[in-house]
């Protein structure tokens, strides 16, 4: 489902002496559909900036990203847009907020964009918002105001709303309590069982051992300094 | 997929000055391009060969009419585009003033393009006129009264109003936000955020504030000195800018 | 016999080409305001300048001329231009609507329908119906060519906005033969009707160097809302003078105590209706001996 082939990434600061910055080199890999796949590597190694490069975020150098039939790496923006929308998922650390709008339409709004019709997008919404423990109180309200974890747990339920073919997870149990790191947990479980290529990041190591196939070490894609 | 638009090379110069210069890009529907560059970067004249106000020196602006398909707003007569432009194109002022009738009320503000494609109910005028003052979060109870009574915030929300009504399907907007207050900003954006997706409109909106764009803009064209110079999704180039001046553009806004 | 120091009509005979042209033009272009280079008369703007100028390219020396002012023959500006037209032209003049060629008129359309061998000029303020709303000449005239007419109802529905109803009640705006938007000038919208006639219909803005017209039997329509439409209304009375319950009415205070009473503002229909036989609430006593 996702395959990843010569991946290279460099930043070039142009207003610092325009330093080139090479970040990654030769990257490798492919996740199938039903597999969840958990990036290791020291921090620094580049595991967010893979990540962000799958989803488009950030410009590959060379190479190859496939998410089905789509080259992210050399995509037009529409595609890309079409690709987030349909196909591809990302559960990031921190909930971009919407000002005034309220939590259960920030979560029924993936599946809204997708064409799902009204009742049965609230209907998913409210399901994950309740095992998430969002107290039905705040969901008429905008997320603006919530506390971070909670905010966190929206952002979650907002990610699994629609049953994307391929994920990303950033941290996806970064400081959640047990009874909720459960939930995530299964939340993911079932979108494997689902068939959904999973590409994560884990520093919760019982969490990773429980949910990844396997892992890929980044800092195998970090390109040898020069001497 | 057609384009909704295509532009193809586009220039306008102001004797020996570039106001811009080779401008390409397709606008496919339901896109929302922002168009950002500092004052004098010729985001404002581009916009306004696009929308028709200017004549471009050079280029095509190819735009897919209802009736004939593609046609050049550049070549075609000035009726036919005058016509776009109370029809299919709407074009949001920064200042309201210029987009408005300021001795006209609400209502007729919001009327006057109906009745200028021939909607001759009254009643039927008034009622849409009403719903468009309710989606744009002006009381209804205003209906009657002038522009000039409303604040900053309520003007620019009437004029988005007296644009929107005839359903166009592409719209032009200059600085949308611009001169209003923060909390009257994020109002506004929210309300053009929620119009965009809710009528499926095609969108270029012209600004300098890179919050505006990565709010409402799909994708992002950065401008300077007339030539574009960097194109690509919003978020990839706010997020990894390649061109050295979107670098210095994003690493210049203040971190809230 | 007029005054030989004039040339015929007041006018030079090329200024009088050059607004029969413009008359001309007019006429080819029902309800289209032609510039034309409007002369300084001897009177002041607001007078009726372009009316007269419009009659004057008009007048034959065997031409009758009547002029009217709110429909009287005999108020200040209608004697006025009478005499204008007395001393430099010599034409004949009467007050009869049926006996004149040449009608001036300020403000009113004449009761009695006229013919084909009437012409009636009209003294226009301000031609421009759109000026109201759009104060750019570029743009209006831009408006006009385009047939962008949005505006002229923007105004109709602001009237009902602000009043319930049009509250127009005279300039009322038309469309001429399913074109060009036209300023009747300030005649009561109640005389809207009477714009589709048999008679020429020549218009006249003098500071506004405009001529506009209508030619005979063109189509006159006056812009409206389906639920709104059109009415040419006028008081809900009949002539205190000679009793008709169809035409224009003047309401003129009679006493310090607010009494009043309701006339014909056409003084020679009014007039003739009496010479008739008719009778309103007011009229002096009929004569025994009639």
């Amino acid at each position: 489902m996702i395959c990843v082939e010569n991946l290279s990434k460099t930043f070039t600061l142009h207003n610092q002496g325009s330093a080139v910055i090479r970040v990654m080199e030769n990257a490798n890999f492919t996740v199938a559909a039903g597999e969840c796949v958990a990036l290791s590597g020291n921090s620094g190694a580049g595991k967010s900036t893979l990540m962000r490069m799958i989803y488009g975020n950030y410009l590959a150098a060379s190479g190859r990203i496939m998410v089905g039939d789509v080259d992210v790496a050399s995509a037009e923006p529409r595609e890309i847009l079409d690709l987030r929308r349909n196909t591809l998922g990302y559960v990031s650390q921190f909930l971009r907020v919407v000002p005034r709008v309220a939590t259960l339409d920030v979560v029924a709004e993936p599946l809204r964009a997708v064409g799902v019709d009204q009742d049965a997008a609230y209907a998913r919404a409210r399901d994950l918002l309740g095992r998430l423990n969002i107290p039905e109180t705040l969901w008429g309200l905008s997320p603006t105001t919530f506390s971070g974890g909670e905010q966190q747990r929206v952002n979650i339920a907002r990610g699994f709303a629609h049953t994307y073919p391929a994920l990303l997870l950033d941290e996806p149990t970064a400081s959640l309590d047990a009874t909720n790191r459960e939930t995530v947990l299964s939340l993911i479980e079932e979108a494997k069982a689902g068939g959904a290529a999973i590409i994560g990041i884990f520093h919760d190591a019982p969490a990773r051992d429980r949910v990844a196939d396997r892992e890929i070490d980044v800092s195998a894609f970090t390109p040898k300094r020069a001497a | 997929m057609t384009p909704l638009l295509s532009v193809q090379n586009v220039a306008k110069y102001y004797g020996a000055r570039v106001g811009c210069e080779g401008v390409n890009f397709d606008l496919y529907p339901g896109e929302v391009m922002g168009i950002v560059g500092e004052s004098g970067s010729g985001k404002s004249t581009l916009l306004n060969c696009l929308a028709g106000h200017l004549a471009p020196d050079a280029g095509k602006v190819l735009f897919d009419t209802r009736a004939n398909g593609m046609q050049d707003t550049v070549t075609m007569s000035e009726p036919e585009r005058r016509m776009l432009g109370r029809t299919d194109w709407a074009f949001v002022h920064q200042n309201a003033r210029d987009g408005l009738r300021m001795s006209v009320s609400a209502g007729g503000n919001v009327g006057e393009r109906l009745m200028a494609v021939g909607a001759r109910n009254y009643g039927d005028i008034r009622e849409q006129a009403i719903d468009w003052l309710g989606r744009v979060e002006i009381a209804t109870d205003r209906i009657d009264d002038r522009p000039r009574q409303f604040s900053g915030g309520m003007q620019q929300r009437l004029q988005i109003a007296r644009n929107l009504v005839t359903g166009p399907r592409l719209v032009f907007m200059d600085e949308p936000t611009g001169g209003l207050d923060v909390s009257v900003q994020a109002r506004l954006l929210d309300l053009l955020r929620g119009l965009v997706r809710e009528m499926g409109l095609s969108a270029i909106i012209v600004t300098h504030d890179l919050a505006v764009v990565r709010l409402l803009a799909d994708r992002l064209m950065v401008m300077k000195s007339g030539q574009v110079v960097e194109t690509g999704l919003t978020d990839q180039v706010l997020d990894d800018p390649q061109h050295a001046y979107t670098q210095l553009l994003v690493s210049s806004v203040l971190q809230v | 016999m007029s005054d030989p120091a004039y040339n015929f009509a007041y006018l030079d005979e090329q200024t009088k080409r050059m607004i029969r042209r413009a008359i001309l033009k007019g006429i080819a272009i029902p309800g289209y305001q032609v510039p034309f280079a409007s002369r300084e008369m001897p009177m002041p703007y607001g007078w009726g300048t372009g009316g007269v100028q419009v009659s004057a390219a008009c007048l034959v020396p065997e031409d009758t001329m009547k002029v009217i002012d709110q429909g009287a023959d005999d108020t200040t500006n209608a004697v006025s231009i009478r005499k204008f037209f007395e001393n430099t032209a010599g034409v004949a003049t009467t007050e009869k609507t049926r006996e004149a060629t040449v009608i001036q008129t300020r403000h009113r359309i004449p009761e009695e329908p006229l013919t084909e061998d009437q012409i009636l000029v009209y003294q226009v303020p301000i031609p421009e119906p759109l000026r109201f709303l759009e104060p750019r000449e570029t743009e209006t005239r831009k408006m006009h060519a385009l047939e962008e007419y949005g505006l002229m109802h923007v105004k109709l529905y602001e009237d009902i906005a602000q009043h319930g109803n049009i509250a127009t009640a005279y300039a009322y705006p038309v469309q001429v033969e399913g074109r060009y938007v036209m300023d009747p000038s300030p005649i009561p919208k109640f005389d809207n009707p009477k714009l589709e006639m048999a008679a020429i219909q020549l218009f006249g803005a003098g500071r506004e160097q405009r001529i506009y017209a209508i030619p005979p039997y063109s189509k006159v329509v006056s812009l409206d809302f389906e639920d709104y439409p059109f009415e040419a209304s006028k008081a809900d009375h009949p002539c205190d003078l000679c009793g008709a319950e169809h035409t224009y009415l003047d309401e003129v205070i009679i006493d310090d105590a607010g009494g009043r009473m309701f006339v014909c503002s056409d003084t020679d229909y009014c007039g003739e209706r009496q010479a008739d036989g008719h009778r309103g609430r007011l009229s002096p006593k009929l004569e025994a001996a009639q």
